[in-house]
């Protein structure tokens, strides 16, 4: 299907993208005033974690789909995605140092140092921030489209960093079905850009001698 | 020390005044009352019996004497809270699963069988055990590992008063619990969370502690679904789900039960799990808690008491080092 959207198209679907991604925040503070919670904070802790979660995915998914679907315009999404995925990170950081320290930084970081199921979630954490620094296209520009890149690449240390972080908190009450679905989505993902870019090397490699061959014939 | 020992107990709420339920009771009323006057009443008065199942609250009232002895002076939960954030695996992971799902438990008839290491073994029903001994309410704290806590207005009598009763020999050192699991009325059984049927246990000195509750009701009735009916134990001084549900099957042992949850994360929860603020979860600090329906964005986490502030216990571990048998 060769769609491809006009520039006001995309602004649309952006907007349309924003408002629902929009919708998870918007319901944990709903219920939270409505008092509908017996426990809100809980809700709010686990349900930032939960949808960083699906916006890694969904960031990770984009090339994929793209690659699919031949849709190349769906890269114009993508970073919008990605910070609704800090966006989510942060809220939920925020969640921890708040109800479970109350903005103690010094209890935070024995709480940080001393569980590694902590810990892992913490680096996951720092290691988003880089990125959500450097998505502006004035960073992008200033870093090189390389550097950039190379950089952007820390989402596949992010994103299993992330898993074992919801792994360990799952692990306690043996409740792995959420961790694996994450865990197998995410495998996927990653997977198959080892795959993409071993088969671009395969044909980088066979096309170099012809190409040599090809030189020299000229 | 929280628990209060006033003579006469005047001073202490009773449970008849704990809970603003009357508004939805009235609400219920109402809907019942539209559902028999309507033609299509069937399936309405079905939802309305299917709310009053998954919320509670319309259950049997069931008259006990408040033991002032044994009532802490904390508020009390909210009967809404306590009966619709319950961590009860046999009916879902979720906190919310329970209150859902639990309507589907068949509380009557049912038999508890007491057996093993005893000169008379017995199997007792409902109206035996309501029987068995004057029932007492108390109103005890409940501290979850999770971090949590509530306070609950229980209904039953010390689990001393039956084992009084089926005579333990000198080999019963343990008592064991065992829950009901029963996959067509607990759809949380055909998973494979934990492994069933959910067993709990005590020491036998623990089990016959006064404070160890076999408990059959809750805020002046008869115990909620979700909350463990028709029969549950309660030992305060120790993290929640040391405290079986829906019980079929007292054991009396000579070894150390083999706990669902000890077997399952023997690393995470003990056998003997009481609340110690000293002894962290390895996951996450054991030193504070969240008083449900209290503590919330605007304070700080209350800080967790040892043994839940029952220190009446801690003689039972004189000796022992608390850290080592978490």
């Amino acid at each position: 299907m060769a769609f491809n959207p006009t520039p006001r198209q995309t602004t649309a679907l952006k907007s349309v993208i924003f408002v629902l991604a929009l919708v998870p925040f918007a319901r944990m503070v709903y219920l939270t005033l409505a008092g509908q919670l017996v426990e809100p904070l809980e809700f709010i802790t686990r349900g930032t974690g939960d949808w960083t979660l699906y916006f890694l995915c969904f960031t990770l998914g984009v090339t994929p789909l793209r690659k699919l679907t031949k849709w190349n315009w769906l890269i114009k999404l993508r970073r919008m995605i990605g910070l609704f995925a800090f966006f989510y990170v942060a809220l939920h950081f925020l969640a921890f140092f708040w109800f479970d320290h109350f903005f103690d930084l010094q209890e935070m970081w024995k709480d940080v140092l001393k569980r590694p199921f902590i810990t892992v979630g913490f680096i996951a954490f720092v290691l988003l921030i880089p990125l959500a620094v450097t998505s502006t296209n004035g960073m992008v520009r200033r870093l090189g489209g390389k550097r950039w890149q190379w950089l952007h690449r820390l989402v596949y240390v992010v994103a299993p960093l992330g898993i074992l972080h919801f792994w360990w908190m799952k692990a306690g009450k043996h409740n792995f079905t959420q961790p694996i679905i994450f865990g197998l989505i995410v495998a996927a993902l990653l997977l198959v850009r080892v795959y993409w870019s071993r088969s671009k090397a395969k044909a980088y490699a066979s096309a170099k001698p012809l190409a040599a061959a090809q030189a020299a014939a000229r | 020390m929280l628990i209060k020992r006033s003579p006469n107990g005047i001073d202490l709420p009773f449970s008849s005044e704990i809970t603003p339920r009357d508004v939805f009771e009235s609400r219920r009323g109402f809907i019942k009352q539209m559902a028999m006057g309507s033609i299509a009443g069937a399936g309405l008065l079905e939802m309305a019996m299917r709310e009053a199942h998954a919320q509670g609250g319309d259950n049997p009232k069931l008259p006990a004497k408040l033991n002032p002895a044994y009532s802490a002076m904390d508020k009390q939960t909210p009967y809404k809270d306590a009966t619709t954030y319950n961590n009860f695996y046999e009916f879902g992971t979720d906190k919310s699963d329970p209150a859902q799902n639990a309507h589907t438990l068949r509380t009557h008839p049912w038999t508890v069988t007491i057996e093993g290491e005893v000169k008379k073994p017995m199997t007792l029903d409902l109206d035996a055990l309501m029987k068995l001994a004057p029932l007492e309410e108390r109103i005890y704290r409940l501290r979850c590992v999770e971090g949590w806590s509530m306070v609950i207005p229980w209904s039953g009598y010390s689990l001393s008063e039956i084992i009084k009763k089926v005579e333990p020999t000198s080999n019963a050192k343990y008592v064991e619990f065992v829950s009901l699991a029963d996959k067509s009325q607990m759809p949380g059984v055909s998973s494979r969370v934990l492994n069933w049927p959910y067993v709990e246990g005590l020491r036998i000195d623990e089990a016959n502690h006064p404070l160890t509750l076999l408990t059959l009701g809750m805020y002046g009735e008869t115990l909620a679904n979700q909350n463990g009916a028709p029969v549950r134990i309660v030992t305060p001084w120790k993290y929640g789900f040391k405290s079986a549900k829906s019980i079929v099957k007292i054991r009396f042992v000579k070894d150390q039960p083999r706990t669902s949850w000890s077997l399952s994360a023997p690393s995470e929860y003990g056998f003997y799990s009481n609340v110690n603020p000293d002894v962290d979860h390895p996951r996450w600090s054991q030193a504070s808690e969240r008083r449900i329906g209290e503590d919330g964005f605007l304070t700080r986490k209350r800080k967790t008491l040892m043994f839940n502030g029952y220190s009446d216990v801690a003689p039972l571990y004189a000796g022992m080092d608390l850290k080592k048998y978490y």
